[in-house]
């Protein structure tokens, strides 16, 4: 029988990784980090775990062993957050490009400065192009189910990437919610045992990491690109392993109540549980909106997204995160290039908000969609609007 | 099939090689004869992992490679933290007896920049994490691979690209960086120094640090004809003179304990090693007096060392 106990979502991504029975865990205990690799230690100590945990001198050399355990076929897994991950950025390239199919949870935060340790997600955003997958989590139940899911996905010969499964930094990953976890059973008929095809091997000796010149550099990036996009096949296939093992659903693009909408609201990681109750409280107003939980960020599903946005006339996408001099919220941006080639496309109006730990309330986002409906009818000179910010947005204009 | 090996006097050396031809060392570079013996030393039952520099873009270009070792490079500056990985790796996966249980060398190989400037933290954390590997830093003294700039290694008075000699300016006016003091202070159980033209004494430290079991490290002073321009021919007189000069003695330090592997009692002057090198070509003699007294100090440190902590 499966439990249901209280967790936080730190300590049920940490539940994840031992069901997944992982090998080794490298992780530094700041920069900032968070309960993940804690959980993690006290499990090896208590021998509920076994595994090799590794405590390094930093989230570079994390990520740098991560690497070196993957390599040579061991399940891997790291934690990380805010800067902690812009600190192993280097390092992150890596392990996609050499098909080095590590987990990190990625509990999302701030960026300096000002010094903040609480919640956005400029960090999930500025590593958006380094070749990982990349999935949001809106609830502590997610953060175990996602943290599985993608051992299944990282480790599956047609995939070997990658992935990093986001949660909110203190909305999620300090607060305790019901969680159910399964058997163990369960958990290794969804996830079977790692093979990794290429491990170091002086019986089959390998070079790994060679380097690539100008006449082999762009064909290897390429190449990596393609194999990047097909593994969306398995990404999808993965989740609807997990619904058949375990009963919850998950898609890369979530609508919620978007029936016949001519708004739809867009947001991503907790902020989507919180916009769906200022979404019912609309619809009980009897006002045509619906919202979109944009739940897999990399490989982007822009056939998906396509296939939601379409029919509205408006699409206000809320990002956590500020992209200095940009068209707009990260987020947003992509949306509209999913978009741009439609014949007929809706309106697309980029909100920016809850940076730095600023919650955001069910009221703030029902003014972010009547705000929103109201810059898509009469248009704006700003590029983006604020939900949740003090003073009006002035002056920022392309 | 047994091991086929050539005689060296009382020395037996494996004729296989590890590292295949047809790489693009420089002529005479001293490094690739160096971590051709390492290799042989260390035999097939090794995992080398390698940071970026000279000897990671001269074996692995693709498509090709020189290795017959299973081999990774990940970065310039974490090759000792990647190496961590290996080895946490292969135990834990031992432990749980997914892989058979083996001695599998784990051995990291890098530069003078990659250890002692950008690698220095990854691996001050893989020796106090206590590791079971053996760090080989191959010591050409700059950034040879990416045009010969100064590292923390250059030693004092040298000529680079980073730090130039000029009307107001020696070049390195700095000290080199005692790496091996360094590894020493972390506690770990062996570290020594190397060079290539006393071939069987590195081969005998490269085998040892690999056998001991915790954390080893092997300096390997590695003359670069191109960086410091000398004639191509000239790489193991180079070394020697290193070494006979007191510039560059051999020592290991086998838990906390010294002794010199080649004692010179009668150093000769450092100026025999400094004359026949176009970085130093520029040096007064007051500058190399200034070297000279320098390499006295260290050379009868050294010595007070190994008779106050005998091996």
């Amino acid at each position: 029988m499966s439990r249901r106990i209280g967790l936080e979502a730190s300590f049920a991504a940490a539940e994840a990784a031992r069901m997944a029975d992982v090998d080794v865990i490298a992780a530094y205990p700041i920069t900032p980090q968070t309960h993940v690799p804690e959980r993690l230690a006290e499990m090896v100590a208590d021998g509920e775990l076994n595994a090799a945990y590794v405590p390094v001198e930093s989230e570079h050399s994390a990520m740098s062993v991560c690497l070196g355990a993957a390599a040579v076929g061991a399940r891997t897994f790291t934690a990380t957050a805010g800067p902690g991950l812009e600190y192993m950025h280097n390092v992150l390239y890596v392990a996609p490009s050499m098909r080095l199919p590590v987990v990190m949870v990625v509990v999302n935060r701030a960026l300096s400065a000002p010094l903040s340790i609480w919640g956005d997600h400029s960090d999930a955003m500025a590593v958006r192009d380094t070749g990982w997958i990349q999935v949001f989590c809106q609830n502590n139940q997610e953060a175990f189910d996602m943290t599985l899911w993608a051992f299944r996905v990282a480790e599956d010969p047609k995939v070997l990437f990658p992935v990093m499964v986001h949660f909110d930094g203190f909305h999620l990953s300090h607060v305790t919610e019901p969680v159910i976890l399964p058997e163990q059973e369960e958990v290794d008929r969804f996830l079977p045992r790692f093979h990794y095809p290429f491990a170091l091997d002086p019986d089959k000796p390998m070079t790994h990491g060679a380097f690539g010149a100008p006449d082999i550099y762009s064909e290897a990036k390429i190449a990596q690109e393609v194999a990047f996009r097909k593994s969306k096949k398995v990404i999808i296939k993965g989740l609807a392993e997990f619904a058949d093992i375990f009963g919850r659903h998950y898609h890369p693009v979530e609508p919620y109540r978007t029936e016949g909408a001519k708004t739809l609201l867009l947001t991503m990681g907790s902020f989507s549980e919180t916009a769906k109750i200022a979404i019912d409280r609309k619809k009980k107003r009897g006002e045509s909106v619906g919202l979109i939980n944009l739940r897999l960020w990399r490989p982007f599903p822009f056939q998906e997204l396509r296939r939601e946005l379409k029919k509205a006339e408006t699409i206000i996408v809320f990002d956590r995160c500020s992209a200095f001099g940009g068209p707009g919220g990260a987020g947003c941006s992509e949306i509209r290039s999913a978009l741009y080639g439609e014949s007929e496309k809706p309106r697309v109006v980029s909100f920016i908000g809850g940076l730095g730990g600023r919650d955001m309330s069910v009221e703030d986002f029902e003014y972010v969609v009547d705000r929103g409906r109201e810059i898509a009818a009469v248009g704006s000179e700003e590029l983006f609007a604020t939900g949740g910010i003090r003073g009006e947005v002035t002056a920022i204009r392309g | 099939m047994a091991e086929k090996v050539i005689k060296f006097g009382k020395n037996l050396v494996t004729t296989e090689e590890f590292l295949a031809e047809g790489h693009s060392f420089c002529t005479g570079c001293a490094e690739v004869l160096a971590l051709r013996l390492a290799c042989k030393a260390l035999g097939r039952d090794v995992i080398i992992a390698n940071a970026t520099g000279c000897i990671e873009v001269c074996t692995s270009p693709l498509p090709v490679t020189s290795w017959r070792v299973p081999w990774i490079h990940t970065l310039f500056e974490n090759v000792a933290a990647t190496i961590s990985g290996v080895e946490a790796g292969l135990g834990i996966l031992m432990k749980k007896g997914r892989i058979p249980e083996r001695d599998i060398k784990c051995v990291a190989v890098a530069g003078d920049g990659g250890t002692s400037d950008i690698g220095m933290q990854a691996l001050s954390g893989a020796f106090e994490r206590n590791h079971d590997f053996l760090y080989l830093c191959f010591d050409n003294e700059a950034y040879m691979n990416t045009g010969i700039q100064r590292s923390s290694a250059t030693p004092y008075g040298a000529s680079t690209t980073t730090a130039p000699a000029g009307k107001f300016s020696i070049g390195q006016i700095t000290w080199k960086k005692d790496m091996v003091k360094i590894a020493v202070a972390h506690n770990i159980p062996y570290a020594a120094t190397a060079c290539p033209s006393y071939p069987f004494d590195l081969m005998n430290k490269v085998r040892k640090g690999a056998e001991i079991e915790g954390p080893a490290y092997v300096h390997i002073f590695s003359p670069c004809p191109t960086g410091w321009r000398y004639a191509s021919d000239l790489a193991i007189e180079i070394g020697r003179l290193a070494v006979e000069t007191g510039v560059f003695p051999l020592y290991e330090v086998e838990t906390g304990r010294y002794k010199l592997t080649v004692d010179r009692p009668n150093l000769k002057p450092v100026e025999e090693y400094l004359k026949p090198q176009g970085r130093f070509r520029h040096l007064l003699d007051e500058e190399i007096a200034k070297i000279q007294e320098r390499v006295n100090e260290d050379y009868a440190r050294l010595k007070a060392n190994v008779a106050a902590l005998p091996a």
